[in-house]
């Protein structure tokens, strides 16, 4: 009998994500992909999985679950969302095992947006143009190119169970009350010198208008030169800040536009993609601007850590108290050092 | 035109654009397509992929696998240097359906320029585009070579949502939407061609480079066309053997 896990209720922004679609940004595609890889990867690395391997993003909500068929290692990690298992409060961040006959729910986080749950063996969909993520606007990819919702029924090939330990690992800080870091560029040249000032000096907002395509940011408005606020339209990456003729900054993410005509300004650094992508509207964001190679820097720095999760995984037994305790109770991010 | 040396512009650690110049011109893309074909050949390690754009090409690459700073120094002395035009590509004749409910703004279009409705048909079909770049959305194909008695910037207010297949033109560009979304350009007719479409293989039609003929059909063509295409056929068609 195939295993299957039921979606007995879910978040509106519930979506398959793998490592994304590489290759297709020449046709427009952007390539999705988890909005906070390091969550990804460390729930991943926790049932065993590949870094990579298809998984459930949960964006500002959570869900219910139940298997079919038998039993899953699971795990969940990124914003710290409530876990219950059969109404027992669990601990986020480490494996539990989810047998039939029980129910996983998963509550809205306390803070923080973007949560992710991995399944040993990942989720068995058909994958499209190579990745099962889901590009929403291109209704592509994931289950039947939707998100996930009420009585979806996902297929799994989880391997056996064979009595391993469950593993918990240090969730890595979002670092709130630290700047977002920038690479001026590619159109820094397209404001004025009072523009940049006002990216790099002045405390932003995360309106309502932000989505796995692009956050929209209130605050001051970043003034264009004499050019003005047209360009013929030219590639975008994520984390590139384009400003529109409104003067309020967009910062493009992973289910973006691929081209845009709108100047940017900066662009964010793929080490902090995540960093911002975990506010929520209505916080607070402040740039910082760093040299090129001070961003190459930090990406190598973030791939080395991700590469070095599964060194990092400790047994739960082993783990200390205030792990589990700090998890439930609330304030995680605060609970550990940031690491080096 | 004057052209300027190609410029290295930074997209932050992972991407850079190399940029041609900050115009919609034949020759510009040229050059930028280019390039593309160069880098294709030449399969750089830490070049993770590139998007030609009608003035500019992005190149992504791996962070981890090469120095970004390097690796655009490099790339930039390629656009510098004398760049063999890419060959022809693929040639698509693509059938439309003009005006009436199928093209909202074709009449306007025509009374702007003090053409009539058919003159602006047969000016939109005359030329072999080239397909400059596919962006914005998946399967929007942006072409140069449009008449330039045809140009007409964008309506003042766009329109809140246009259909798939939707055939228009603002400035001097023109585009052969794939999917439903808003837009403020010009609608002169559509086509049931699906340039993007899940599950048919290939989900992608046309690719930077591509050559394009638009063939008018009549309205009474529509749903059989329509129908076919929505069953995975292409119905456009490959002239280049």
């Amino acid at each position: 009998m195939s295993v299957v896990l039921v979606v007995l209720s879910c978040g509106a922004a519930t979506t398959l994500q793998d490592g994304g679609r590489r290759g297709y940004l020449r046709y427009g595609l952007s390539a999705s992909g988890p909005m906070d890889c390091i969550a990804h990867a460390g729930a991943n690395i926790l049932v065993g999985n590949v870094a990579d391997a298809s998984a459930i993003e949960f964006g500002l909500g959570g869900g219910r679950f139940r298997i079919e068929g038998g039993a899953v290692r699971l795990a969940l990690a990124g914003a710290p969302c409530p876990i219950r298992l059969d109404g027992e409060p669990v601990a986020h961040h480490r494996s539990l095992v989810l047998r039939e006959g029980s129910e996983l729910s998963i509550d809205r986080p306390r803070e923080g947006v973007f949560a992710t749950l991995a399944l040993a063996g990942g989720i068995a969909v058909e994958p499209v143009l190579s990745s099962a993520s889901l590009h929403l606007r291109a209704a592509l990819g994931g289950l039947d190119g939707r998100p996930l919702h009420e009585g979806d029924r996902l297929p799994l090939a989880p391997p056996p169970l064979s009595g391993e330990p469950e593993c918990c690992l240090d969730p890595v800080p979002i670092e709130r009350d630290r700047p977002i870091r920038v690479v001026l560029g590619p159109q820094a040249d397209r404001f004025t010198e009072a523009g940049i000032d006002t990216l790099l000096n002045a405390a932003f907002t995360v309106s309502n208008r932000a989505d796995r395509m692009g956050y929209q940011l209130d605050g001051p408005e970043i003034a264009h030169g004499l050019g003005g606020f047209n360009i013929v339209s030219d590639g975008t990456v994520a984390g590139a800040i384009q400003v529109p003729g409104s003067g309020r900054p967009i910062v493009l993410l992973a289910d973006r536009q691929t081209t845009g005509g709108y100047p940017k300004i900066a662009t964010v650094i793929s080490a902090d993609l995540r960093r911002l992508a975990q506010r929520r509207p209505g916080e607070t964001v402040r740039f910082e601007s760093i040299p090129l190679r001070e961003a190459v820097r930090q990406a190598r720095e973030r791939a080395a850590a991700i590469a070095e999760l599964p060194t990092r995984a400790r047994l739960v037994a082993d783990a200390p108290d205030r792990l589990l305790g700090a998890n439930l109770a609330g304030n995680a991010v605060d609970a550990f050092d940031e690491r080096d | 035109m004057t052209r300027r040396p190609p410029r290295l512009l930074p997209c932050g650690d992972t991407a850079f654009t190399i940029e041609f110049g900050d115009a919609i011109d034949a020759d510009l893309n040229a050059a930028v397509l280019a390039l593309d074909a160069v880098l294709a050949e030449a399969a750089l390690p830490g070049v993770v992929e590139t998007v030609p754009t009608y003035r500019s090409l992005t190149v992504h690459c791996d962070p981890v696998a090469v120095d970004p700073a390097e690796l655009g120094q490099e790339i930039l002395a390629l656009a510098r240097s004398d760049l063999t035009p890419p060959h022809a590509g693929r040639i698509w004749r693509i059938p439309v359906v003009y005006g009436g409910e199928f093209g909202a703004d074709l009449d306007a279009v025509a009374e702007h320029h003090g053409l009539s409705s058919g003159d602006v048909i047969a000016r939109h079909a005359e030329p072999d585009y080239r397909v400059a770049m596919l962006g914005f959305l998946p399967g929007y194909a942006y072409l140069s070579g449009l008449d330039p008695t045809l140009a007409l910037s964008r309506r003042p207010s766009p329109r809140p949502i246009t259909p798939a297949g939707t055939i228009s033109i603002g400035g001097a560009q023109a585009l052969v939407a794939s999917i439903a979304a808003p837009s403020g350009w010009h609608l002169l007719g559509r086509t049931p061609v699906r340039s993007f479409m899940p599950g048919r293989d290939p989900i992608f039609l046309l690719a930077p480079g591509d050559r394009v003929r638009f063939e008018p059909v009549d309205p009474g063509r529509w749903t059989v066309l329509d129908e076919a295409a929505a069953a995975g056929e292409l119905v456009a068609e490959r002239l280049d053997g």
